[in-house]
């Protein structure tokens, strides 16, 4: 089959290319990850992220094909039709709207940056119980769908909203990690949180496109939880 | 948080709600209008005039062009942040913003008071 990667070095290329491989899949439906390391014996100059191939760590994010995933995840067969017989090219960028630091690999630091913002840790100033802080059954349940998140980026690199506005627009994933705390009955921050949200840019700018749902490799759900946050900031407001 | 001092609420929330309102208006306002148009089939200058003339259309109008002025102001303040920005023009970017806001501004101003004169100047 043919695959067709994105290769840019800043210290050799003057600007990015699509560079052509072809790779013997032996009619298996390989993960995308398994065709780029088949890729790597041939051509050991390809960088790209990966760790846990199991879809855990979120290292290797990626543009497939158009759509956002995780190569570890993706089979060829879901890539799109005839991908895996080779009638169609197999084609890897890195992920949208980063800076791309060489070939797949980009620079996460404006992601991390939202992320950072969110405060994604438990808040609380009462004493610490003398085992831990007890949480309903219902009240943990309201975590699922949240906490799930490993932060990837495919989600807040198919959004156009940060796209254009990475330092300002949160992203689908941070906004996600916000009411991740927002929602949990142990967290005592939800005023402070909320009172830093209320701008026209760090949730606002969400179109509720969906983007973000539809390429998350965990099946999570950043638009719902967005809305709940303006539901929040709405009963706090009005 | 992030500061913006030319939205029109200086909030998001309060953006977001009064994009959504203005939706409303504008929806109920579109379906009045549609369904007095199929109401009237033989429709002459004399009944659209005295329709239009009417206190509750006078009302009904004013709303309507707030609705559309507020609508369009926070839709194209939105679009100007997005795409009038460092990655389309450099260092002019804020200069180029600026202009063109000031310029929708103006604008909406100008057809916000001609609408006004239009349905209470009494010509």
């Amino acid at each position: 089959m043919k695959v067709s990667i994105y290769r840019y070095n800043p210290d050799t290329d003057r600007e990015p290319s699509m560079k052509e491989y072809e790779v013997d899949t032996q009619g298996k439906d390989l993960m995308v990850l398994d065709v780029l390391n088949l890729v790597k014996e041939q051509d050991p100059s390809m960088a790209y992220r990966r760790s846990c191939r199991e879809g855990v760590c979120g290292s290797d994010g990626m543009n497939i094909n158009g759509k956002n995933g995780l190569a570890c995840i993706t089979p060829l067969s879901e890539v799109a039709p005839g991908v895996k017989d080779g009638k169609k090219p197999l084609v890897l960028r890195p992920l949208p709207g980063l800076p791309v630091i060489r070939d797949l690999v980009v620079d996460m630091t404006m992601f991390y940056n939202q992320y950072e913002k969110v405060q994604p840790y438990l808040q609380n100033d009462t004493p610490a119980p003398a085992i831990e802080r007890l949480q309903t059954p219902e009240d943990r349940a309201k975590l699922d769908g949240l906490y799930e998140c490993i932060l990837c980026a495919c989600c807040s690199t198919s959004c156009p909203s940060f796209w254009w506005n990475p330092e300002k627009f949160l992203g689908p994933a941070a906004l996600l990690q916000s009411y991740r705390f927002l929602a949990d009955s142990r967290d005592e921050a939800t005023e402070e949180r909320l009172s830093r949200l209320d701008d026209p840019f760090s949730l606002f700018r969400c179109h509720g496109i969906m983007n973000c749902v539809s390429v998350c490799p965990k099946g999570l759900n950043p638009t719902r939880a967005i809305g709940h946050i303006r539901s929040m900031l709405l009963e706090r407001g009005v | 948080m992030v500061t913006s001092v030319t939205s029109m609420g200086r909030n998001g929330l309060s953006d977001w709600l009064i994009q959504r309102v203005s939706a409303v208006v504008i929806a109920v306002y579109v379906i009045g209008i549609l369904g007095f148009l199929i109401a009237q089939p033989d429709l002459d200058y004399g009944t659209w005039s005295a329709f239009m003339g009417s206190v509750p259309m006078q009302i009904a109008n004013t709303l309507l062009l707030f609705s559309v002025a507020a609508h369009t102001w926070i839709g194209l303040w939105s679009v100007t942040t997005d795409y009038l920005t460092s990655l389309t023009f450099g260092k002019a970017a804020t200069s180029v913003r600026l202009v063109v806001q000031m310029a929708i501004a103006l604008l909406l101003l100008v057809y916000l008071l001609w609408g006004l004169l239009m349905i209470w100047g009494g010509a």
